[in-house]
């Protein structure tokens, strides 16, 4: 069931990986560059936002408008973010796009025209978005307890704060990009309905001549103050918890990604049987596995009324605890299941398969073919998964909550 | 690609797009109910049915229900609309039996006692939930003000006090009322055999007793409003207006799509260029809705609370500009570039097709190919724009705003 999947390696370190699909009408790629929010100076924080909204009014021999316009006119829909590692660019469109809309993303890349007098729009931008997340009481939560669970800089948000947006300079843009927009380090994955010969030769001229910056200084990262609790005036108190895990290249990821899938997959997962089906204590409680490049963890969120979320909180605590007793047979059979289908639909989708493969590359080095992970997802075990339990509990908690009261901590949880 | 449909003797409908290439086969019972089919003592009825599918039928415990689904590797949910109910999950076309067994099954829930006292609590965290995020409920308000008495104004999830005052045996009325043959539709998309699907929901769903939709139009006025309501918990200052466009039997709601992409898209339209791109607002977009006899234009736009007035002008300068002068030929092409993208790359996808189908069927009674709405899209001139204009003008109706803010100042 596996496709072809092609790789070229440019001199300059650029990545170019392909999984032509000639049943596709559509093409999408994702290209990676090194310019995520780690790297955001001491007092600049947002300036890897900023750099990513400034590169997109701009680029080449056509301004804003018509950098927009020419994208709209070739019918590609496209989304940028900002990681902490990476900026990440996505577009897709018919397959006839794909080359013309790939030539106006070099130029986003390489010649972006940074324009000073757009610096005030753009900062504008940021702070509208900074603003928004100050409505989203989940989502403001879950940034917060990323933010306390790793080190920094790692769990940063990209959005920076108010202040330091506020004094971010068309210099600093100009010296951002200079340093992290290079080719060593990116990485450009094409899925969907395109030639494999075609696209490299138009991906050598477009990029082949892209030349590393020199090394600069890295930015030191700033302190954290620990907070366990944000008051906030809601009618839900929302609530954080994070314990780490393995990441995307170890040996074991695949054991701790199932032990989660019990946790939170499905509607008979464990979370969502027993805090939900059984008790009615909140309509959202969810675990995901969330893996950087060299670390990962856990991250649960439940939201419910005040009064019944230091039961939530005790019951999904619980819940978590209760991994370290192991996990059953017909639990792993519908996660496989699961698996399975969703290995497949997601060659349904050219968009969703430019992502897998840019995001393989950077985690491993490599794109693992669908074939592999099946035969992988094949040989998980209820006993090679509680092996991995036994060794790496669910422990070392960290507990976040929002809303008008604070909880009381479970034992065991800090 | 290939249509079937079937119409069982009780009046059942199945209709099928078959791909014979497709990884997947996507499956769903649409049924025709919604906020708009309830009254005021039931407020929240449709959405609350659509939880308790999920907890159980006479052959299968909720536990089941989940379970069984996970088994096969389903990915599948429910939603509940003004106007629908849909149940759907996507399988590997080697589990369709095990997955229409389920569909049928849970469309037929206990609604047993305990079950409905226990997700009634779900249902209140829900909305709890949803008022945590402003502006929820200003959707509903603002129909409210521009539609009056229609009942599409009617709010899906209900509120606390409706959803707490609902009985079990208000709940089992309802469900006989609207779930019936003339009213629940098996949809399906993708590798699908028809045949089959054909001779299972004969069996489950053959039995079932034959009954009307009793849904009936109703006239439209439009109120030229304007309110606000002040949330001082809120950060941003959010607004909607609203007003009437082409509804889903309307050949002028493709010439309203174009126009929405060109005036209000998220990225490249108008209010883009004059107020997200200088950085004036957080968002500002247009869309289109379209109901059974009821189309909507629907504004959209959230930005700092002092700067509310100058974005109105702002936002009203660019409808009144629309509305006086139509689009460019430029503009008309990129917005159909944009569209036919988007139908090409969900026509690639069975669980896209499924509500695309599924949809036309339950407004149209009508099954249109992808190809068939790329043309339709393809056709739509200049002028076409002009007369949707004409007939709704982007310039009426009714503005809400929702934030920190005590009093505004109205244009």
């Amino acid at each position: 069931m596996s496709l072809d999947t092609h790789t070229l390696e440019l001199p300059n370190g650029m990545v170019l990986l392909g999984e032509p699909n000639p049943s596709f009408q559509s093409a999408a790629f994702t290209m990676l560059a090194p310019a995520g929010c780690r790297h955001d100076p001491a007092g600049k924080a947002g300036l890897a936002s900023l750099t990513c909204e400034m590169t997109l009014r701009g680029a080449g021999d056509r301004d804003g408008r018509a950098l927009i316009n020419d994208l709209d006119a070739l019918g590609v829909d496209r989304g940028e973010s900002v990681g902490v590692s990476q900026v990440s660019l996505r577009a897709s469109g018919m397959a006839e796009a794909l080359a013309p809309a790939l030539e106006i993303y070099a130029d986003i890349l390489r010649r972006p025209l940074l324009p000073a007098d757009q610096i005030e729009a753009g900062r504008m931008v940021c702070l509208q978005e900074l603003r928004g997340i100050e409505d989203e009481p989940s989502h403001k939560l879950m940034q917060e307890l990323r933010r306390q669970h790793y080190p920094s800089p790692w769990g940063l948000p990209s959005q920076g704060e108010i202040d330091t947006v506020k004094r971010l300079t068309p210099h600093d843009v100009e010296a951002f990009h200079g340093r992290h927009y290079q080719p060593g380090g990116a990485i450009l994955a094409i899925a969907g309905g395109f030639e494999w010969e075609r696209i490299v030769d138009l991906v050598q001229r477009l990029f082949a001549d892209w030349e590393a910056p020199d090394e600069g200084a890295q930015a030191p990262p700033p302190e954290i103050a620990p907070v366990t609790h944000i008051p906030y005036e809601s009618n839900q108190c929302h609530i954080g918890l994070a314990y780490d895990s393995v990441p995307y290249d170890h040996d074991d990821y695949f054991q701790a990604w199932a032990s989660v899938g019990v946790l939170s997959g499905g509607m008979s997962s464990r979370l969502f049987t027993e805090v939900r089906e059984k008790r009615g204590l909140c309509y959202t409680v969810s675990a995901s596995l969330q893996s950087q490049k060299e670390r990962s963890a856990v991250f649960c969120y439940a939201g419910t009324t005040c009064e019944r979320a230091q039961e939530t909180l005790d019951v999904t605590h619980a819940e978590l605890l209760k991994l370290r007793d192991g996990i059953k047979q017909n639990e792993l059979d519908c996660l496989k299941a699961r698996i399975k289908s969703s290995l497949i639909l997601q060659q349904e989708s050219s968009s969703s398969r430019s992502g897998s493969l840019a995001h393989d590359w950077y985690r491993l080095g490599r794109v693992r073919p669908v074939d592999e992970l099946s035969a992988i997802i094949d040989a998980i075990t209820a006993e090679s998964i509680n092996k991995f339990l036994e060794g790496q509990p669910p422990e070392n908690f960290t507990l976040v909550t929002l809303g008008p009261e604070p909880l009381e901590s479970p034992v065991g949880i800090s | 690609m290939e249509f079937r449909s079937h119409t069982l003797p009780n009046g059942l409908q199945i209709v099928a797009e078959c791909n014979e290439l497709a990884l997947s086969t996507a499956l769903g019972a649409f049924v025709s109910a919604g906020a708009r089919d309830e009254t005021d003592d039931v407020a929240g009825v449709s959405h609350f049915l659509e939880h308790m599918a999920f907890k159980g039928t006479p052959r299968r415990s909720a536990e089941d229900v989940n379970r069984e689904f996970d088994e096969i590797g389903a990915h599948y949910n429910a939603y509940t609309s003004e106007e629908h109910t849909v149940y759907y999950g996507t399988v590997l076309p080697e589990y369709q039996r095990p997955c229409v067994d389920l569909l049928t099954d849970i469309v037929r829930p206990s609604l047993r006692t305990e079950d409905f006292e226990m997700e009634k609590q779900v249902i209140l965290e829900e909305i709890q939930m949803y008022l945590d995020q402003p502006p929820y409920g200003a959707d509903e308000q603002v129909k409210l003000l521009c539609f009056g008495q229609h009942p599409v104004a009617r709010s899906v999830l209900g509120t606390s006090e409706s959803v707490s005052g609902l009985t079990p045996e208000a709940m089992r009325s309802y469900f006989d009322s609207r779930y019936g043959p003339a009213t629940v539709t098996f949809v399906a998309s993708g590798a699908v055999d028809f045949d089959d699907l054909v001779k299972q929901v004969e069996g489950a769903c053959g039995g079932w007793s034959r009954t009307e939709d009793n849904r009936c139009s109703t006239d439209i006025t439009i109120g030229d409003n304007h309110d606000h309501v002040a949330q001082a918990a809120a950060t941003q200052q959010y607004l909607l207006k609203l007003t009437a466009g082409p509804d889903a039997g309307d050949s002028d709601r493709y010439a309203a799509k174009l126009l929405t992409m060109a005036v209000g898209d998220d990225s490249g339209s108008r209010m883009y260029w004059d107020l997200v791109d200088p950085g004036h607002v957080e968002s500002a977009s247009l869309g289109h809705y379209e109901y059974q006899d009821l189309g909507m234009y629907y504004t959209w736009m959230s930005c700092a609370p002092q700067d509310l007035e100058a974005n109105l002008v702002r936002l009203n300068d660019v409808l009144a500009q629309a509305q006086e002068d139509g689009l460019t030929q430029d503009e008309l092409d990129r917005a159909r570039s944009k569209i036919k993208s988007r139908v090409v790359i969900g026509n690639e996808r069975p669980r896209s097709r499924l509500f695309s189908v599924g949809v036309n069927w339950l407004h149209r009674r009508e099954y249109r190919t992808a190809q068939q709405d790329l043309d339709s899209i393809e056709a739509v001139t200049l002028a076409d724009v002009r007369r949707v204009l004409q007939r709704y003008p982007l310039t009426s109706g009714a503005t809400l705003t929702v934030g920190p803010r005590e009093k505004i100042a109205w244009p």
